[in-house]
């Protein structure tokens, strides 16, 4: 009897679609706690007036209100943080492209090369990374000394100066081209060497071919790539955290950055829930926008 | 007309070169620095080979601070990231297999949630996961470093393990099935075997990401006994802890060697997990 029992669970248990509930169960668990309940604590806790160490006060919208009227490192944080983004990310799917397409010519030592140009992309987030960087652009750094070769002056404070602070974390990012251009190099190979000869017979000419076939065929990689970049780009936290922290004169005070400020160094941690919340919809918002003006110009291989 | 060809294949390769020693230029005057004695780094920064090697600068960034060697940061850092590598590649597999091969009912929103897994970034969980934690009594713990990991929740992992899956020939399990092969059976003794490139390369990515995470160390570490090296890279080279450059750089570069070392030896993997799925480096 009791044999026939466990059978029977044993049997319960082996159907298609307990077995799939079962083995995705970690997820479902891993899911809910660690991404619902803590986005549900902290969409109350932006409601309210909490500094980590006292009991949360609810107070209504103020955080957001507060955040849109009241702040103007809010203002200076997303204009700082969308001109990272927007020049940085282009850049690096720019240099990505040209590096692809000169790499994408096989010869003996293109395994080499392709290796030296994704390097930086492996180890661009460390800490490592951060902090020479921060030595190299000091004003007795490297890149002072190199400069002064040819004949610049040698002590520029590159990291002092409103203007040049956030292009050393501009650089730093588009150093780290390599992991687009590797998907790029994967694209490129994809496409049919038959209509480059086509266009051959019909007398097209590099700068022809580029335009016609390489890049049109190219959009959805470039797409993808814009989209997971600027996602990124907008969330760069480590190498402005270690390198400027967001000095001088918060110039180079990113979102992600101002967010860990207001919440432990400043406490103002209902704050930073509710600023962490803009952020995911900013994140959102981006995304739909990209998405929305995919039809103009990426290519669809359904048609 | 073949002279002009070798010309052109000389400034290819010279360009190329030229290039590609420019991005790998700090790397190897962090390299080179390191081995130099520590006063004259900013003095001779300009010039590349070192005029006298020494050691001393791991020596004496060996010791670390406040009591605290690096072994014992490395240490950290070492069980941080194989724990939770292994840990969300078993996960991970085990949900891939669920969701490519079972069907079952609510099996499309966790896809979706997979999906959106992958789009909610640490960043903007860092608060919300901060204040859960905490009343968990997880921080100045590993937990918040490791046991998230452990349930699949990078939905890249999932993704990239779902599609291998998907490519495995469906007559596999079928012939399994009539051999009286359970789906847990099928996915151990068939499944799993076969996902072995898959896992490799999840395994490495996780690895590195691990390796490199600053920010969940940074809020959930306090003990400086517990600190992974990244973090206390970042402490060492604050102003006011440390003045030695030499010694900063050397451990620098040691933090690197293990990313380094799998990048020279599992290159194959890596450039596949970039290529095929878009995983950032």
């Amino acid at each position: 009897m009791k044999k026939t029992k466990q059978m029977s669970i044993r049997k319960k248990l082996n159907t298609e679609s307990a077995a799939g509930i079962i083995c995705t169960m970690p997820f479902i668990i891993g899911f809910l706690l660690f991404m619902i309940v803590p986005m549900g604590i902290s969409l109350y806790y932006s409601f309210c007036n909490y500094d980590i160490l006292s009991a949360p006060k609810w107070c209504g919208l103020d955080n957001y209100i507060k955040m849109f009227t009241d702040d103007p490192k809010f203002w200076k944080s997303i204009a700082v943080t969308f001109y990272f983004a927007l020049v940085s990310v282009p850049l690096r799917l720019i240099f990505a492209l040209i590096v692809a397409m000169i790499l994408v010519k096989s010869s003996k030592a293109s395994a080499f090369y392709r290796a030296v140009y994704y390097l930086p992309s492996i180890i661009g987030g460390s800490v490592a990374v951060a902090i020479l960087w921060k030595r190299m652009f000091a004003a007795d750094g490297v890149v002072n000394k190199i400069l002064s070769v040819f004949g610049f002056p040698a002590d520029f404070a590159w990291l002092g100066n409103t203007k040049t602070a956030i292009w050393t974390l501009i650089i730093l990012a588009v150093w780290q081209f390599g992991s687009s251009m590797l998907i790029f190099l994967s694209a490129l190979k994809q496409i049919p060497t038959e209509l480059y000869e086509a266009a051959d017979v019909d007398g097209a000419n590099k700068c022809n071919k580029f335009f016609k076939i390489t890049l049109p065929l190219l959009t959805p990689t470039i797409f993808f790539n814009l989209v997971m970049q600027m996602i990124n780009g907008f969330l760069a936290f480590t190498q402005c955290f270690i390198i400027t922290q967001g000095k001088p004169m918060d110039s180079t005070l990113f979102y992600t950055v101002y967010t860990y400020f207001q919440s432990f160094k400043f406490y103002n941690t209902g704050y930073g829930a509710a600023l962490a919340w803009i952020m995911l919809l900013l994140i959102g918002l981006i995304t739909l926008v990209l998405f929305a003006t995919k039809k103009f110009w990426v290519y669809d291989e359904g048609n | 007309m073949k002279k002009a060809r070798i010309h052109r294949k000389i400034i290819y390769h010279v360009i190329v070169t030229i290039f590609g020693l420019i991005m790998i230029y700090p790397l190897v005057w962090m390299i080179m620095s390191s081995f130099k004695d520590t006063n004259t780094i900013f003095t001779t920064a300009g010039q590349l080979i070192p005029e006298k090697f020494t050691l001393d600068n791991y020596i004496n960034g060996w010791k670390g601070f406040a009591g605290v060697s690096f072994g014992t940061f490395f240490k950290n850092s070492l069980f941080i990231s194989v724990v939770a590598t292994v840990g969300t590649v078993f996960s991970s597999s085990i949900v891939a297999y669920g969701l490519a091969r079972c069907k079952f009912k609510g099996k499309r929103i966790l896809v979706v949630a997979m999906l959106l897994s992958m789009m909610l970034p640490a960043q903007v969980l860092m608060i919300p996961q901060y204040l859960w934690y905490q009343k968990l009594g997880w921080v100045n713990s590993y937990m918040p470093l490791i046991v998230p990991y452990c349930f699949a929740i990078q939905g890249f992992f999932t993704y990239l393990m779902m599609n291998f899956i998907q490519g495995i020939p469906r007559e596999l399990d079928e012939a399994a099935k009539i051999d009286g092969c359970s789906y847990y059976g099928i996915f151990g003794r068939i499944i799993f075997p076969l996902m072995l490139p898959v896992l490799i390369t999840s395994g490495i990515f996780s690895f590195m990401w691990r390796w490199d995470d600053f920010l969940s160390a940074l809020l959930y570490i306090n003990d400086s006994t517990k600190y992974p090296v990244s973090l206390a890279l970042k402490l060492f080279s604050d102003p006011g802890s440390s003045s030695d450059y030499g010694a900063m750089f050397a451990m620098a570069t040691l933090s690197v060697l293990p990313i380094m070392l799998i990048f020279i030896f599992l290159q194959k993997y890596i450039v596949e997990g970039i290529s095929t799925s878009g995983l950032k480096g």
